[in-house]
């Protein structure tokens, strides 16, 4: 009989062996070992364990008496540590033994990021038995705490068991998304929201720096200063190929131990299986692909002819209650296109990816009831393009009852008890009800039904109702939607994102129902917007999401140079300063243009040299002005009391003053101010933005001027006496603006579509301002900061090209 | 096919996109998701406009100065407008980018 001698009794091995028993039960004499001190068992269910969901005897595949009647020689908790290829002996720990056929099947571990203090106790990775019981023991501590590093399937497991069990979890994951490899961004969120609520912490984005404790884990600290405490830290970022046994016995080792098609490795008598090989430069991280290797392996072994073919893998996560599917390739791509199905109300997306009529990937969430379907469709490469008007609604709709897709005639279908407003509990029938007793707008409906008055996902249906009851009686609300991603308008969308807590695009995308994977650059930019001016701490600003001025922080000019505009406070400058300008301009070729807003405009800088001029004005005290941005540009002053025979207050100290509080801060569109001294107005303050006119008596703020394409001069606000009130009525104004002004929407209009009353009646009362300003103020803490000096030390290599081929050989 | 490497994938922001300089003019390397990209000449079939600094949508980008779309994968202008970029291969290969550089040539040939 041939000596087969196996190192590893995993998953892999453990279904090669069943192959092999029984097929033929004496075809070989087998030892097998084991490094962990025990036989195989559904590693993929230690997740199950680790909630408390099973129980480790329940996931055992193979006890005692299983090796037993195989006639299998175990020598389990026994660590091989060489092979000697040329006397055909594998070393155990415990005495060596013969082969003529060696297969190895060590697996993999889990890599552990090498950041300092990743030595310490406390630290584990999740990859067997001993894992999973060092963490129950840690959750079985009064309040305690784990911190798991990386947001990926195992570590989404992990946490998932570790808070069931009661313990404080966060999830540090350094990508945008959590499961960034199996999940799009959509996707990705719902399930963070899903975690969330459980009251699992999750921080994207989160570089770990340094594990801290003094004999143990005590906290983890991430790259920007935040400190977590933990009692453990785990890590789950990722696994390494387990192929010391073979690389020390001289195999053909790549990032893994390579096999041929018949899982042979460079030794003909070596055969390897599972997560320790590499196939055509593939690595393994799923059972799947490894039962196919097995049962190749097996026919190999005895005889058989058989191969080993990649095939497509689908990943789903084994935590109650989140269901995802992800399979095949989701990537975009040339030539493929995206069929997205979004219901916000049941957290519901899908995605189809499909290409040259094939679908060749799906990423679902919420509802996976179809994913076999879909896996195979992707598998066998089915052509889809007859059913693909209906694909996204899976099997159900496929046997051709299902006619074309007309809403009007599917509203018309639709029973009168079906729910149109889920918030509200509003079904067909009281719509028609309410159509029927003279409610013939969406307001009128709205105030009678309560229908769509909540979150508005379902304006378009009620739309939908009234179009086909009143026939051409009806036309849809004439405010326009934000742009063709979605229904809703820019007040809507606003009011949402405040309600429902939206507090990143991929949110408002998949909660508002988007109909565009990732939006346009119409509605890009003001979500944006909205998100930052709403939640300033959490949400993150997204330079790929604005206009290019606002993310090169210079305006672009027609040749694609830019131009620089330093801020200049309250149109106030030194020699020094005039002196570093005037420098810079010389050194960057700049042509020099006083501005119409009181300061210094450098033109004609080259896109690579904005770092260089930045710093050079940086070093010289000046930070941006903010000429490019739809936020604070300047505040014109004139020269006052200081200099004026008329003037009647410090307009220019006024005007600085204010000028040092409100710069850097984002708003709905541009935001100019003046300050006068007196009525004579050299400052224009009557067509700014804001106006404020030094009298006598004190101040006049006067709100809602403009002087571009439409010329308008100010109203008053309200009149005060001192500087100080000036300070509370300006910011309190602003940030009320900042909070309700519709993208592109300069004061003036915003103030007419509000009414300036509401305007006076909120600010009238002082709590009220209290408030305001106190947003403000947060706000400020974020985003008052000079974009320049941030770019030239963060990002100063995005302003190089990527690479530069001129000198390479085009043949 | 001459596949060069030209950097890492990560180098280029999500929705976002960088330069190439070549013999052919300027390239923009267009990230449109986690692992797609695209590789487009970077001036404008309007009036030159640099199209990396535009704003990267779907699989189209927009021109930062008059607002043309252009499709990244057929390089035609979108909606009203008429005019075609040129479109070169690209692909990703181990988180590193890789652009055809014979394909520049057969361009500007
Ligand atoms: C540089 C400057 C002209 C100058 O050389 O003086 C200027 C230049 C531009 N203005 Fe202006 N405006 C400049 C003062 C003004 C003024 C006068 C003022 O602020 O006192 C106005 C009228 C007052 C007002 O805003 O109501 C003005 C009303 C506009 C408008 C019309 C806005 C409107 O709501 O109607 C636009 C278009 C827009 O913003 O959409 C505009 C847009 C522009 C843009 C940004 C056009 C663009 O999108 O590229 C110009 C950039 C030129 C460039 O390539 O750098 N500019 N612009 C002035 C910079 C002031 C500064 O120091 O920051
Ligand atoms: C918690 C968890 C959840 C998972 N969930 C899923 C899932 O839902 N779906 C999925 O498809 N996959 C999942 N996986 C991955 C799956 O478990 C692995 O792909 C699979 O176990 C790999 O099988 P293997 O035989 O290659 O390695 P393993 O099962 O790791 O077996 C290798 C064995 O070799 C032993 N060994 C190593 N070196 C030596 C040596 N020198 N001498 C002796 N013995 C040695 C090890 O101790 C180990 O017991 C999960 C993994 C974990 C840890
Ligand atoms: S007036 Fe017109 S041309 Fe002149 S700077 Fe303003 S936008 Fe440009
Ligand atoms: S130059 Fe691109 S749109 Fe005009």
């Amino acid at each position: 009989m041939q000596k087969l001698v196996i190192i590893g009794a995993g998953m892999a091995s453990g279904r090669t062996l069943e192959h092999i028993t029984d097929a033929s039960a004496d075809a070989f004499e087998i030892t097998l070992f084991n490094a962990e001190p025990r036989g195989n068992y559904n590693r993929i269910m230690l997740s199950p364990v680790l909630s408390g969901e099973r129980t480790y005897d329940e996931i055992v595949t193979h006890d005692d008496d299983w090796y037993a009647a195989r006639n299998i020689r175990t020598r389990f908790g026994e660590k091989v540590i060489w092979v000697d290829r040329k006397r055909k002996l594998v070393m155990g720990e415990n005495g060596e033994v013969s082969y003529d056929k060696l297969i190895i099947a060590t697996g993999s571990t889990p890599f552990i990021i090498p950041v300092p203090g990743h030595d310490l106790p406390g630290v584990i990775g999740y990859r067997d038995l001993e894992d999973t019981n060092a963490m129950i023991d840690a959750a079985a501590q009064a309040s305690a705490s784990a911190v798991v590093i990386g947001g990926g399937l195992l570590g989404l497991e992990a946490a998932a068991g570790l808070r069931m069990r009661g313990m404080e979890v966060t999830v540090l994951h350094n990508d945008g998304h959590l499961m960034n490899r199996q999940l799009d961004e959509a996707a990705g969120y719902l399930l963070q929201n899903d975690l969330e609520k459980r009251g699992i912490t999750v921080m994207t984005s989160a570089n770990t720096k340094q594990i801290v404790g003094d004999g143990k884990v005590e906290q983890v600290r991430l790259e920007d200063g935040t400190e977590i405490p933990a009692n453990i830290v785990l890590m789950t970022a990722g696994i390494r190929p387990s192929v010391l046994v073979g690389q020390e016995a001289g195999l053909k080792v790549g990032r893994a131990i390579e096999v041929d098609d018949q899982m042979r490795t460079s030794d003909p008598d070596i055969f390897a299986v599972g997560e320790c090989v590499e196939f055509e430069a593939n690595l393994f991280g799923l059972v799947a692909p490894l039962y196919d290797q097995a049962k190749v392996l097996a026919n190999t072994l005895l005889g058989v002819e058989d191969s080993f073919k990649l095939r497509e893998l689908s990943t789903k996560l084994k935590v109650t209650g989140c269901d995802l599917f992800s399979a095949g390739d989701f990537a975009e791509g040339e030539g493929r296109e995206d069929i997205v199905f979004r219901d916000p109300k049941r957290r519901v997306y899908k995605r189809l990816i499909v290409e040259n009529d094939r679908l060749i990937g799906a990423v679902m969430y919420g509802d996976t009831a179809d994913s076999n379907w879909f896996f195979g469709l992707i598998k066998d490469g089915t052509n889809i393009e007859e059913m693909r008007e209906t694909l996204i609604f899976g099997p159900a709709y496929q046997d051709g009852s299902a006619t074309t897709v007309d809403p009007l005639a599917a509203v018309a279908a639709l029973p009168l008890e079906a729910e149109i407003c889920g918030c509200n509990g509003v079904c067909k029938g009281d719509i028609t009800q309410a159509i029927e007793a003279g409610a013939h707008t969406l307001d009128d409906v709205r105030a009678k039904t309560k229908a769509s008055a909540s979150c508005g996902t379902c304006t378009g249906l009620v739309e939908q109702v009234l179009a086909f009851s009143l026939g051409d009686g009806f036309q849809v609300t004439a405010e326009k939607p934000v742009c063709k991603c979605t229904d809703l308008t820019h007040e809507d969308v606003r009011r949402l994102i405040k309600a429902r807590e939206l507090k990143t695009q991929p949110a408002v995308w998949q909660e508002l129902a988007w109909k565009t994977p990732n939006g346009c650059p119409s509605c890009r930019p003001a979500i944006n917007y909205y998100l930052l001016a709403d939640w300033p701490l959490e949400y993150q600003d997204d330079l790929q999401s604005r206009f290019v001025n606002e993310r090169n922080h210079a305006n672009i000019q027609k040749n694609g140079t830019y131009s620089v505009v330093p801020r200049m406070w309250g149109g106030m400058t030194t020699a020094d300063e005039l002196i570093a300008i005037a420098t810079a301009a010389k050194r960057f070729d700049a042509t020099i243009k006083v501005t119409g807003g009181q300061r210094i405009d450098l033109l004609g800088i080259k896109k690579d040299d904005l770092p260089l001029i930045w710093k050079d004005l940086n070093s010289a005290g000046m930070v941006s002005g903010h000429a490019y941005t739809k936020g604070l540009r300047t505040v014109k002053t004139c020269v006052g009391t200081d200099w004026c025979r008329f003037g009647t207050q410090d307009s220019t100290g006024l005007g600085i003053k204010l000028e040092k509080k409100l710069w850097g801060s984002w708003t709905p569109h541009k935001l100019k101010l003046a300050v006068s001294g007196c009525p004579r107005n050299c400052s224009e303050a009557t067509c700014k933005d804001i106006g404020i006119i030094c009298v006598d008596s004190g101040y006049q703020i006067s709100v809602g001027g403009a002087a571009g394409m439409d010329l308008r001069q100010t109203e008053a606000l309200v009149d005060v006496a001192t500087e100080g009130e000036v300070d509370e009525w300006v910011t309190a104004f602003v940030q009320l603006y900042r909070e309700n002004g519709k993208y592109l929407d300069r004061v003036y209009k915003w103030v007419a579509k509000v009414g300036l009353e509401w305007v006076k009646e909120e600010l009238a009362n002082p709590q009220t301002r209290i408030d305001l300003i106190d947003r403000f103020a947060l706000s400020q803490s974020v985003y008052q900061t000079d974009p320049w000096a941030d770019h030239v030390s963060n990002r100063a290599n995005q302003y190089e090209p990527l690479a530069d081929l001129t000198m390479e050989a085009v043949t | 096919m001459n596949w060069t490497d030209i950097g890492e994938l990560a180098a280029v922001p999500i929705r976002g996109s960088r330069i190439v300089k070549t013999q052919a003019g300027c390239i923009a390397i267009f990230r449109t998701s986690e692992t797609e990209v695209f590789a487009t000449s970077n001036t404008c079939a309007h009036k030159g406009g640099p199209l990396n600094e535009g704003i990267v949508h779907d699989k189209k980008i927009t021109c930062p100065l008059h607002n043309w779309v252009f499709s990244l994968e057929t390089g035609e202008a979108q909606g009203a407008d008429e005019g075609r970029i040129a479109t070169y291969p690209v692909k990703v290969e181990n988180d590193r980018l890789l652009l055809d550089i014979d394909a520049l040539a057969t361009a500007t040939a």
